[in-house]
């Protein structure tokens, strides 16, 4: 048996932050546009995923605790180096979970507060999820396989372009999400919205792809620049991925033309793969930017077998039902949806 | 600095912890219940059942969602306050971590869903599955977490390689350490001590206002089966657990009970103020003898005492001692209620004897504090380390300085204090309409699968392509 465990685990753990960002992206993207909804259809909005958005969000407890599991010493960096923007996902997280309950519960007042704090919630944890984001790809300062750099490092022109980016992003998933699962003039409003979000997308997609270019040498190689020169062969291996985004785009753009209900969600998860993916191949091998490689963060090979054998018979059968689920509740939300309420 | 950078991490962990397991500790055993009910519901077909589901799935839903986004902060939590705790366990204990996620949370998050919106989109039975499956969610999220905490109070099949990193050697010595089927079955049973108590409180609650009401009349019986049963057994688990911190933690023991000296023939102290800084108990009220019988069995064995510990091994010990006293009073109350309603139940009707309806709605938070209090014995008895015997606290802690952690620590107080708050408003509220009044609106909104529509497609089914 030789299987490289610490490669498999990367990936397995790339997957799930995938999973977790498309998943969780588009609720949360509801939550964004909550403010240009009106009170009737925040509810049906929220129906579309109340039912969901649980098992969406344990995708990032997955991403936590598979990086404390398979990759401890990254685990043990980014944590403190990102404390403030991790901290502050977290408390907002907080916050719109309990509103799926709570707006329900509350009488007047209360409904308005918690509706107030999903959308809040949703726009803070978008933020600074974007600000991780930005804080990790700009990469950490290390001494000694800990953290050495200071509070606020994270805070740059870069990772404020990430968090707009990305609340450009996940407002499209919710917009096409709307647009896939609601009918009538909430279904015409939310393709209105996409077709705002997806040209704010494509903007700051471009936008923040430059700006990635710039953070670190090595990526800047990566994409074939390196000391002034310009390496074609290197940029052509890699275009396929800013392809895909661009695909991905014109899909959007096309299918809300056509007045489409599935597909411009499906274009915006392409677009969204693009663009993971474009940043992995920026980083990798790195798990801490630029100075810890997956491999340095990784557990023993026994540990990471282990893991292994759990997680081959439990991820199947975790994408299994929640698949079933998703198509239990397949179909449009209606102004009058079935809970126990 | 970095003292106050550990304190404050120490308060943030300790806070949000005691937070988080406030709701799991209900809702493990409330998922069971819903289970019952809904099995009771399907085979009798009696409605009081599926009125008492309807009821308490509101409830469920309202802790469990505050269960969730309290528990997904401990995720990462650790890894930014206890970084260094973080790579030294990662290695052993990593992958129970892992479990807890994988054969747990998805679990109960994704079959929460159904539980709670899938009532005309699945069949009875399918529904019935999802319910049960969240139960059981819960029961495997308490066996990884548990598996993690024993490891941590008595760390076993693992080695320390030259570089001082831990290396597991034997997976089933670090799964099973020798206290979890102990504390497994005393932190399942404190769970569903702790909603019976609940669910028994919020029957009384009604019952005395309309003692004619059937649903808390069921409730009610139902509640005093499970606690009349489960708090003498919860005594036996403690007792055997306790007996095991003296082989496994004799530090810990000695905390607990306040011996300072190591002798045969302990008294046990039922109040005394400790004194950490003079080696000894002030105010002492104390039974000769029973202090070795309670913690080794045998009145003439020799129980070690804190002076054997260095003054810097040594755990806080007042808070120990108290904690431990109040958890075991709490579940001598638990008993007493358990036999008088069950006496009740013999002999009469305990529906109508109002004097033990207000003592049972008394007793309705006793749960919780009885648990809280339990971690703190588990948790602040385990000190100075953070794994026993391995790595101390305070070499655990990340490098995160003491200005951000008191901001988000003030954070963390602000937002749970609102979000306690009104999760507990509405809880009460609901308890206080009770379950014969589920929803009067009900039919308008939705249709549970009681009412006689239930399986009828609807418009928005109609439409789905």
């Amino acid at each position: 048996m030789s299987l490289d465990l610490p490669l498999i685990w990367a990936t397995i753990l790339a997957i799930a932050v995938l999973m977790y960002v498309m998943l969780d992206g588009f609720d949360l993207g509801i939550g964004i546009l909550f403010p240009f909804a009106a009170p009737a259809e925040r509810d049906v909005m929220m129906e579309t995923v109340a039912p969901i958005w649980d098992g969406n969000e344990t995708w990032l407890v997955l991403g936590g605790g598979g990086l404390f599991a398979a990759f401890p010493r990254a685990y043990a960096v980014l944590m403190p180096g990102l404390y403030i923007p991790i901290l502050l996902m977290l408390m907002a997280l907080i916050f719109r979970g309990v509103a799926f309950e709570f707006r329900l519960s509350g009488r007047r007042r209360g409904k308005r507060f918690w509706t107030a704090a999903f959308a809040g919630g949703s726009i803070t944890a978008t933020i600074a999820q974007g600000l991780v984001l930005g804080g990790f790809v700009q990469g950490l300062i290390l001494k000694g396989g800990q953290f050495a750099g200071g509070p606020f490092d994270w805070l740059t022109g870069y990772s404020l372009l990430t968090a707009a980016g990305l609340m450009a992003g996940y407002a499209l998933l919710g917009a096409t999400w709307l647009v896939w699962r609601t009918q009538g003039e909430l279904h015409d409003k939310a393709a209105r919205a996409a077709a705002i979000a997806v040209a704010a997308v494509a903007v700051m997609l471009a936008i923040v792809s430059g700006a990635t270019l710039l953070v670190h040498p090595l990526v800047a190689a990566r994409w074939g620049f390196q000391h002034g020169t310009f390496d074609l062969v290197r940029l052509a291996r890699l275009l396929p991925i800013p392809m895909l985004g661009a695909v991905g785009l014109a899909v959007i753009a096309l299918a809300l033309r056509r007045r489409s209900q599935v597909l411009p969600f499906l274009g915006t998860l392409l677009v969204f793969l693009s663009g993971y993916l474009g940043l992995a191949a920026s980083f990798f091998p790195y798990v801490a930017p630029y100075q810890m490689t997956y491999r340095q963060a990784a557990n023993p090979d026994n540990t990471l077998a282990l893991l292994l054998g759990g997680a081959a018979i439990l991820l199947p059968a975790i994408l299994g039902y929640s698949l079933w689920v998703y198509w239990i509740f397949r179909g449009k939300v209606g102004a009058d949806a079935a809970a126990y309420h | 600095m970095h003292f106050d950078a550990l304190l404050l991490s120490r308060l943030q962990f300790g806070f949000t912890i005691a937070f988080h397991i406030i709701f799991p500790s209900f809702t493990i055993g409330l998922a069971s219940y819903l289970a019952v009910l809904e099995g009771l519901w399907l085979t009798t077909k009696n409605a009081v059942f599926r009125d008492l589901y309807l009821f308490w799935i509101k409830i469920f839903a309202i802790s469990f969602g505050m269960g969730v986004v309290s528990g997904v902060v401990l995720s990462y939590e650790i890894g930014a306050n206890w970084s260094v705790y973080s790579t030294v366990a990662s290695p052993v204990i990593g992958p129970l971590f892992a479990f807890e996620v994988l054969a747990a949370f998805f679990m109960e998050a994704s079959f929460l869903g159904v539980m709670l919106f899938g009532w005309r989109k699945v069949g009875p039975r399918l529904h019935l599955l999802a319910t049960a499956l969240v139960a059981v969610g819960t029961l495997v999220s308490a066996f990884w977490i548990i598996s993690a905490n024993s490891w941590m109070q008595h760390p076993t099949g693992f080695t320390r390689l030259a570089d001082g990193s831990l290396r597991a050697v034997d997976w089933m010595a670090v799964i099973f350490s020798p206290s979890f089927p102990y504390r497994f079955v005393h932190m399942v049973l404190a769970a569903y001590l702790t909603t019976s108590l609940v669910v028994g409180a919020a029957s009384a609650w009604r019952l005395l206002r309309d003692p004619e009401e059937d649903e808390s009349c069921v409730a009610l019986k139902m509640a005093i089966g499970m606690f009349a049963i489960a708090a003498p057994l919860q005594l036996v688990a403690g007792d055997l657990s306790g007996k095991q911190v003296e082989q496994l933690q004799p530090a810990k023991l000695a905390a607990i009970e306040a011996f300072w000296e190591t002798r045969t023939e302990q008294p046990f102290h039922v109040v005394a103020i400790p004194d950490r800084t003079q080696a000894t108990n002030h105010f002492v009220v104390s039974i000769p003898k029973l202090g070795s019988w309670i913690t080794a069995g045998r009145t003439d064995a020799e129980v070690k005492g804190l002076k054997d510990f260095a003054p810097e091994d040594r755990p806080p010990v007042w808070l120990v001692f108290w904690a431990f006293r109040v958890m075991v009073g709490l579940g001598l109350a638990m008993i007493g209620l358990g036999l008088w309603g069950g006496y009740l139940c013999w002999r009469s009707e305990p529906a109508h004897a109002r004097w033990f309806l207000r003592a049972m709605v008394a007793m309705g938070p006793a749960g919780f504090v009885a648990v809280v209090a339990g971690w703190i014995v588990a948790e602040v008895g385990r000190q100075p380390y953070v794994i026993y015997g391995v790595l101390r606290t305070a070499d655990a802690v990340s490098p995160v300085g003491a200005g951000v952690v008191s901001a988000s620590l003030l954070g963390f107080m602000v937002i749970y204090a609102i979000i306690f708050s009104v999760g507990a408003l509405y809880i009460l509220r609901l308890i206080g309409r009770g379950p014969s009044h589920v929803e009067p609106e009900a039919p308008r909104r939705g249709r549970p699968p009681g009412y006689a529509l239930a399986a009828a497609p609807d418009e928005s089914e109609a439409a789905a392509p």
